[in-house]
């Protein structure tokens, strides 16, 4: 068996970094790149980004060297990813952070209303029933991402905590001080729009939960395959017939119900906002979904049936 | 921070492509350039002639108030270049750059009248009318490929006092407007209300203040980056000669 060289050059400068003779030509990228961490400590190797060219795309860990547009003696080129962090830590941070946070609110601990309100409780029902449902959905984000989620990337860079965190943690703060404020105005269509508003919202939970799971079983352990999902048994997954990614809309549906709920308007904000990215998201996973497999069904929209 | 400044280089590499590509897109966007360079020339003008026939700069904002929001307002349109991809600019450093100038005109002179009198008025006035009078003049320039040096000298060398100068006026205008805004509660919203949100102005008006902190450098930074980019490129093809 002839044993590989691989020698990895850096993408920008195209210096040589490192030199690998006796490579065994069955080895994956994910080898060769712990071989380079050894000679290069500070470059872990969820950091580090091997491609056969220095413009071209990262090749992936389970890349076999001999399987490759390589000679015998192989230049593959590194770029620094920067710090990264493990998606599970990001999660568990961004989502901890409202469940908490929003309970101050909820609990009025001092130095955010006026003292004479201290932990004091709202005399509207909604209000109670909003922190149930506020706290429910990060505490199944929370549990989903421990117990339900397969991660295609084991790493993101480093600065995103920073960002989602401002971000959700923001978010939640802003909307759980109109809602648990002492001037608080419940909604204008009184028990009827709260009872709609908690049964859309129960609904796109169980929904949102139910596509989760649908798209986990797509997915053996360990494994980072990719497959079209498909309808289940489970109806709220038949949703799936229209969109792409049913999660997100029925993500979306969980926040208009929390808004029709509330009828706060930093809700209805934040609401939109989610709306956004998460179209933006959809669109993207739609347009390699086509990209990827040449039977997708055609009927799809990425996330509002026949609209977006 | 309003001075809206760009990178030149790669927009003037990109609008050779597009000129022999599209030749509407080139020739709207030169009449436009045109039509803004005109239009920044008048305020100047305006402003020189009342201040030397009034001999002060109080009622200045007022005479010339029309023309400002009008140009102003109108280089909104900038935003729609750039996402239309006529031109090769960023959306959102664009629109941040022509959102600022708007919030500045009308949510600040415009609303808060007692401010208009001020010395800050004037000075950041000045500061846009110059940057862009250049601005649009190398842009037209570059849209007919006769870019005269001296343009694109004042381009890259000019913004270094008026950048300065324009956030000087800006921010002194926004703080001599604070009382007013405390006073008056405009444009604010407090509980209750049905909609079960609040806004202060006076606070935002802070916050906009504070934002200049982390962006002003910024900005003048990029610019001097591409100041060094431009001008630094040509002295080494002088010396290949």
């Amino acid at each position: 068996m002839k044993h590989y060289e691989v020698e990895i050059l850096c993408a920008k400068t195209k210096d040589k970094l490192c030199f690998l003779d006796k490579v065994d030509p069955n080895s994956t990228i994910g080898e060769i790149k712990a071989m380079f961490h050894k000679s290069h400590p500070q470059w872990y190797p969820a950091r580090q980004s091997i491609r056969l060219d220095a413009k071209g795309k990262s090749l992936k860990d389970e890349d076999i060297l001999q399987n490759l547009p390589v000679g015998t003696t192989a230049t593959l080129y590194f770029r620094d990813l920067g710090a990264q962090i493990s998606w599970v830590t990001v999660f568990l941070t961004e989502y901890g952070g409202p469940l908490l946070l929003y309970l101050m609110f909820y609990f009025r601990v001092p130095f955010i209303y006026n003292t004479k309100y201290d932990f004091t409780t709202s005399k509207h029902w909604v209000v109670h029933l909003a922190c149930m449902c506020h706290s429910f959905h990060y505490v199944k984000r929370l549990l989903e991402t421990l117990f339900v989620h397969r991660f295609s990337h084991g790493t993101m860079p480093l600065r995103n905590i920073f960002k989602n965190c401002t971000y959700y943690w923001g978010f939640s703060a802003w909307m759980a001080y109109y809602i648990n404020h002492p001037l608080y105005t419940p909604p204008a269509y009184g028990e009827q729009q709260v009872q709609l508003a908690l049964i859309i919202f129960l609904f796109c939970q169980i929904g949102n939960f139910s596509i989760h799971i649908a798209l986990r079983n797509l997915r053996p352990p360990g494994s980072k395959a990719r497959k079209i999902p498909y309808p289940t048994k489970n109806p709220f997954t038949w949703l799936f017939l229209l969109v792409s990614c049913p999660n997100y809309t029925y993500e979306v549906g969980s926040w208009v119900g929390f808004t029709l709920m509330t009828q706060c308007l930093p809700v209805a904000f934040f609401t939109l906002v989610g709306f956004i990215q998460m179209m933006i998201w959809a669109k993207g996973k739609h347009r390699s979904y086509l990209k990827e497999f040449r039977d997708y069904p055609r009927l799809r929209s990425p996330i509002l049936p026949f609209m977006l | 921070m309003a001075s809206s400044e760009e990178d030149g280089s790669a927009e003037d590499k990109e609008n050779n492509k597009k000129k022999t590509k599209r030749p509407f897109v080139t020739a709207w966007l030169t009449v436009y350039n045109i039509a803004m360079t005109a239009g920044w020339m008048v305020l100047a003008v305006a402003m020189i002639r009342f201040y030397i026939q009034k001999g002060t700069h109080k009622g200045l904002y007022k005479s010339i108030s029309r023309t400002l929001k009008f140009f102003q307002t109108f280089a909104l349109l900038e935003i729609f270049h750039c996402a239309f991809g006529m031109v090769r600019t960023s959306v959102i450093v664009t629109g941040v750059q022509v959102c600022s100038r708007i919030f500045m005109v009308w949510f600040v002179t415009h609303s808060i009248k007692q401010i208009q009198n001020e010395e800050s008025v004037v000075l950041f006035l000045v500061a846009w009318t110059v940057t862009e009078i250049t601005r649009y003049s190398f842009y037209t320039f570059s849209l007919l490929n006769h870019l005269p040096y001296f343009i694109k000298w004042a381009r890259y060398n000019l913004f270094i006092v008026l950048y300065p100068v324009g956030v000087a006026g800006e921010l002194l205008t926004i703080y001599a407007a604070l009382p007013y805004v405390r006073k008056s509660g405009m444009l604010s919203v407090r509980l209750p209300n049905k909609y079960n949100v609040s806004f202060d102005y006076y606070i935002c008006l802070i916050i906009v203040m504070l934002s200049y902190i982390p962006l002003f450098p910024q900005l003048f930074f990029h610019m001097l980056r591409q100041r060094r980019k431009v001008l630094h490129g040509e002295v080494m093809v002088e010396k290949e000669d």
